[in-house]
């Protein structure tokens, strides 16, 4: 059997992942993709914990992240849809109009 | 343990086999049934009643020209038609096909017939088929031409639409047996009332079979839904551009999926391998009859009723068969609190 | 020796999705990163949570996902773009995310090594039978989290109209 300590460091290594992702990435969608990375990452460490403690209730906290997931992809997405019928562009730094 | 390692390998050898030659034999019963249905006789020339037909056209695919068009994702191209066969023949795996025997006493142990025995198995059957999506998509998408967008578009859009439906019937069905096991679902089945009418659960759920059945049809891109593949208006749609063997794919991948929806529908609502005279080791005779006959009801349908529209085809699976399939549900659901079946 | 497997390929597939140039790759390598984490799910005793990952992200998001890439045609950057827009061109900005990302790992690590118990086997404490029944999932779920679960469904209504509403057309005053 696996040592927990191996199924936490892969959930940081792949939160780490999602996180430099979100930062050096310069299309709106490859972003959206990293923010699932990370949600991943943090699914897997309540299914570790939950095995680990012998409860059922790291599971269904993954049941509920999962459902706001799906709900957050549409949502960002839709978004996505709209600013690029306004802009032609999925690049974040052509969004400037909020700038001071 | 040894010799029931090699009794199960022997027995994933033998269902990947069975897949492959039911793609042959569907084609030739296609063609025959449909032949007859149109009042002509169809292959007869290429063995005996044509029996040999599907080697023909297994030889004829294997020997035409690979095309792949310029501008298509060299990569995309052919991983599309992989992605759909490989879902469809991994949606096999945990599907029982036979009661637990011992082979006529050659085993130690009674080794079940199935790939896989998983607690989960109806989820597994809805998860790697509803992966089929994508080797559709991906096929349209990377073709870069415009039937084919289209029709992959229209095929993934209504294939995600009637999942919906194909979940909720397997929902009713579940809240009946009390499990998520295919197995056990089976076992559910055994035995009969009043001695003549076999517990089957299509007598206790009817609509949901229906459901299943209709939606089963839509996942598969068949019959009177088939207008992603319609070739009077489409081409071909997703597979307007692909030849040989990577055409293969896509047919041989229809095929299955057919072939497991059928063997699904068997083991949920058919009674899976119980059967009158027949001793249940030799179950498997009885599920082969089950699923023939499904896939004879597949093919009668395709050939007799008419492509319906569109608009129609995502009409009918939004505002009537999902909102059927959760009322029955929820139906299903209040019989068990009141009955404490 | 499989949750290695597994974690490897997560691991590299989540790294390359971030790398990719074309964002329908980084969607399929997106879905393989799932797949390995829904493997690592039936390691960890939790098949109805594997068989879960599979239909609703890699089969209901990512089919989003390649929707919406598909319908903005954006994959087809021009080398010029790609390479002008590459991290690696922005010295600043790639120092920058891989400073965060590394104290991230860092503090992440600091943290969980003082966590109790993190050396034992991740199913040495409790039975793999509480945990794996899909009953006392459903029953937890509906008896404990019944709130949670029915404020969820509201969350996806509200989802659903308001991706609806984003994502139309606007309408030409004819």
């Amino acid at each position: 059997m696996t040592p927990l300590s191996h199924y936490l460091i892969l959930s940081a290594t792949l939160f780490a992942i999602g996180t430099a992702g979100v930062f050096m990435r310069r299309n709106l969608i490859t972003i959206l993709l990293s923010i699932e990375i990370m949600l991943n990452a943090v699914n897997l460490t309540f299914v570790a914990f939950g095995r680990y403690l012998g409860t059922v209730n790291g599971q269904i906290i993954v049941t509920f992240v999962m459902t706001v997931a799906a709900a957050e992809a549409a949502v960002g997405l839709a978004i996505v849809v709209a600013l690029y019928r306004h802009r032609e562009s999925l690049n974040p730094d052509a969004f400037t109009a909020l700038k001071w | 343990m040894i010799p029931i390692t090699i009794a199960q390998l022997a027995i994933i050898g033998f269902a990947f086999f069975m897949l492959l030659n039911s793609a042959a034999i569907m084609v030739y019963v296609e063609r025959k049934v449909c032949a007859f249905l149109q009042q002509r006789v169809g292959p007869t020339l290429t063995g005996p009643a044509g029996l040999l037909q599907p080697l023909a056209d297994i030889v004829k695919l294997i020997f035409k020209e690979e095309l792949r068009p310029k501008a298509a994702d060299a990569f995309l191209f052919t991983l599309a038609p992989c992605i759909a066969a490989v879902a469809a023949f991994a949606a096999f795996a945990t599907v029982p096909f036979g009661a637990e025997t011992t082979f006529f006493g050659l085993l130690d142990q009674p080794v079940g017939l199935h790939v896989s025995d998983v607690n989960v198995a109806v989820l597994v059957v809805f998860a790697v088929s509803s992966m089929g999506v994508y080797g559709i998509v991906l096929a349209g998408w990377a073709s870069n031409s415009k039937y084919s967008l289209l029709g992959a578009l229209r095929s993934s859009a209504q294939m995600i639409s009637y999942e919906l439906s194909y979940g909720m019937a397997l929902a009713s069905v579940i809240l009946v047996a009390g499990s998520l096991s295919l197995r056990d679902i089976v076992d559910g089945q055994a035995g009969a009332w009043f001695g003549f009418l076999p517990r089957w659960y299509v007598f206790i759920q009817p609509l949901a079979f229906l459901i299943y059945m209709i939606a089963g049809i839509a996942e598969t891109n068949r019959a009177p839904f088939d207008f992603p593949e319609a070739e009077q208006e489409l081409v071909a749609g997703y597979h307007t551009e692909y030849s040989s063997m990577r055409f293969a794919m896509f047919f041989m991948a229809e095929y299955i999926n057919m072939v497991t929806v059928s063997a699904v529908a068997t083991d949920l609502f058919l009674g899976g391998w119980h059967g009158p005279l027949i001793p249940v080791q030799f179950g498997w005779v009885w599920f082969l009859l089950k699923v023939g006959f499904l896939l004879f009801v597949y093919v009668w349908i395709r050939w007799t009723l008419p492509r319906i529209r569109y608009d129609q085809l995502m009409q009918f699976g939004w505002k009537w068969l999902l909102p059927a399939a959760v009322l029955n549900v929820i139906a299903t659901a209040a019989g068990i609190l009141y009955f404490g079946a | 020796m499989v949750f290695y497997l597994f974690a490897a390929i997560a691991v590299v597939s989540s790294a390359l999705v971030i790398g990719q140039r074309n964002p329908i790759y980084s969607v399929l390598l997106l879905i393989a990163s799932f797949g390995a984490i829904s493997g690592l799910y039936v390691q960890l005793d939790a098949p109805f949570l594997a068989v879960i990952q599979i239909i609703v992200y890699a089969g209901a998001i990512m089919v989003l996902f390649l929707y919406v890439v598909m319908l903005l045609n954006a994959p087809r950057e021009d080398a010029a773009e790609w390479d002008r827009l590459h991290p690696v061109r922005h010295p600043n900005a790639a120092r920058f995310g891989a400073v965060l990302a590394t104290l991230l790992v860092v503090q992440l690590g600091w943290a969980l090594s003082r966590t109790l118990g993190v050396r034992e086997a991740v199913g040495a404490r409790a039975d793999a039978t509480v945990v794996s029944s899909v009953r006392a999932l459903g029953r937890t779920l509906f008896t404990d989290y019944l709130f949670a679960f029915e404020a969820t469904s509201i969350l996806i209504l509200v989802a659903m109209v308001g991706a609806v509403f984003l994502a139309r057309r606007e309408v030409d005053q004819r």
